[in-house]
């Protein structure tokens, strides 16, 4: 019964003290992958606030499935595991930056038989933020397959390039604008 | 594209996440001033649930020493403050269990001051004590930390602005879904009606969440009190069926 759920947790800010010796930013967080794995790329940004300032405390997440679409979780029922856990974390620096080491998913299939174009979740968390924001990172080699993507294409046009990261000599570069001019597609889901 | 990525739709049937927009804030909330330059202002766009926001990562145990439940060992010598067991359960909007799974802790010491170079506020460090802590929920989603007390503490957002004792959380649960940063009050504290971001939860029952309940059952004598503090997380229906979100775009 839908109506009967209970009332759920609230969300609440990650304040600005979340960067305890030991705490939320792991030594390794931003590392999917360790340096020299085959394919690594480098995922590079920088946070900006609607003043266009850099935003230097917020944490940025990122969730995606392995080279060959995989993820090793339960609620995957093609069974396959994945090659790593695609979970990386990284706190942001004075000057808004963030980075990770990964590897560029594979393409994933939806419940409806159409196919997700390689992307990452990414989940963005600040001071002055009383819920997470979501977004996503797709990739800039991937334009016939971001073209038929489910969720890029209901993007408005104009908007859509905020989601597609940008080529860099080793990885991509995924800028977050939390507010105003070229303002970054956030998601509710 | 390759043929093994379209399978038959029988084959992916996907847990669906409830939808739970009515517990939380609004991320535009003037009377919590950093929220100013920090919320989209731009509409935001339907997420479906497709397969990376129905699995998520699953930290476990190597991700948690022996110790890491226990913020008051791991030092010299005891913090100074009240030492307090924080328990619970994690649970889903359906009222089942959530086990196994990765909660983190971080808080001030005694006198309000974190361990942190951004806290300026003039309150002691405690040496014995960092203020972070790890559990795993159990079986049941039990899950179980003894720390001490956190002191209130000023903050700038408007003339004498408290934040109240307040205990920082973060869960993973099963499912990028289900990601969840929240915190955690002390019942019948004094400071919330000035505080903007316990009040920036609209909904009186989900205020209600955020605020632990003394527990008399769980103290220990002559060492320490006890707190209840369950944690919801959003339900997933078993079929993809219900709910259907409008999307007016």
């Amino acid at each position: 019964m839908a109506d009967s759920a209970e009332v759920t947790t609230p969300s609440q800010t990650v304040g600005p003290f979340y960067a305890l010796p030991d705490g939320l930013l792991w030594p390794d967080g931003p590392e999917v992958v360790p340096a020299g794995a085959p394919g690594a790329v480098v995922v590079r940004g920088t946070v900006l606030d609607g003043n266009g300032d850099p935003v230097p405390d917020a944490v940025i997440e990122i969730w995606h499935a392995d080279e060959r679409g995989r993820f090793s979780h339960p609620a995957d029922p093609r069974g396959e595991p994945a090659s790593f856990q695609g979970f990386g974390r990284c706190g942001t620096d004075p000057e808004g930056g963030f980075w990770f080491r990964t590897v560029k998913p594979g393409p994933l299939p939806t419940p409806d038989g159409r196919t997700e174009a390689p992307h990452l979740n990414v989940t963005v968390l600040a001071r002055g933020m009383l819920n997470r924001l979501i977004t996503r990172a797709y990739f800039p080699d991937e334009a016939a397959a971001n073209e038929a993507d489910p969720v890029l294409s209901e993007v408005s046009p104009q908007r859509r390039g905020t989601l597609v990261a940008v080529a860099e000599p080793d990885g991509v570069r995924f800028d977050i604008r939390l507010q105003g001019d070229a303002e970054t597609v956030f998601f509710e889901l | 594209m390759p043929a093994e990525t379209t399978p038959q739709r029988s084959e992916l049937l996907l847990p669906r996440y409830r939808r739970d927009d009515a517990s939380h804030p609004a991320l535009n909330t003037p009377e919590y001033r950093s929220s100013a330059l920090r919320y989209p202002k731009q509409p935001l766009q339907l997420l479906p649930q497709y397969l990376t926001e129905v699995t998520g990562p699953l930290l476990g145990h190597d991700r948690v020493a022996e110790t890491d439940h226990d913020l008051t060992t791991g030092h010299e010598g005891e913090p100074l403050g009240e030492r307090i067991i924080v328990s619970g359960r994690v649970l889903d909007s359906d009222g089942k269990p959530v086990p196994h799974t990765l909660i983190e802790l971080w808080q001030a010491n005694s006198a309000g001051r974190y361990r942190h170079a951004g806290d300026r506020h003039p309150a002691p460090l405690d040496p014995n004590f960092t203020g972070v802590g790890r559990a795993m929920s159990d079986e049941q989603g039990e899950y179980r930390f003894v720390t001490i007390k956190p002191g209130a503490y000023p903050w700038r957002n408007h003339d004498n602005a408290w934040r109240p004792a307040h205990l920082h959380f973060s869960l993973f649960g099963q499912a990028f879904t289900q990601r969840l940063i929240t915190q955690m009050y002390f019942p019948g504290d004094p400071l919330f009606h000035q505080d903007p971001i316990f009040n920036s939860v609209r909904d009186p029952r989900a205020r209600e969440r955020m605020i632990s309940r003394f527990d008399l059952d769980g103290t220990v004598p002559e060492w320490a009190l006890s707190y209840k503090f369950d944690i919801v997380l959003r339900g997933s229906a078993a079929t993809p069926f219900e709910d259907d979100e409008e999307d007016d775009d």
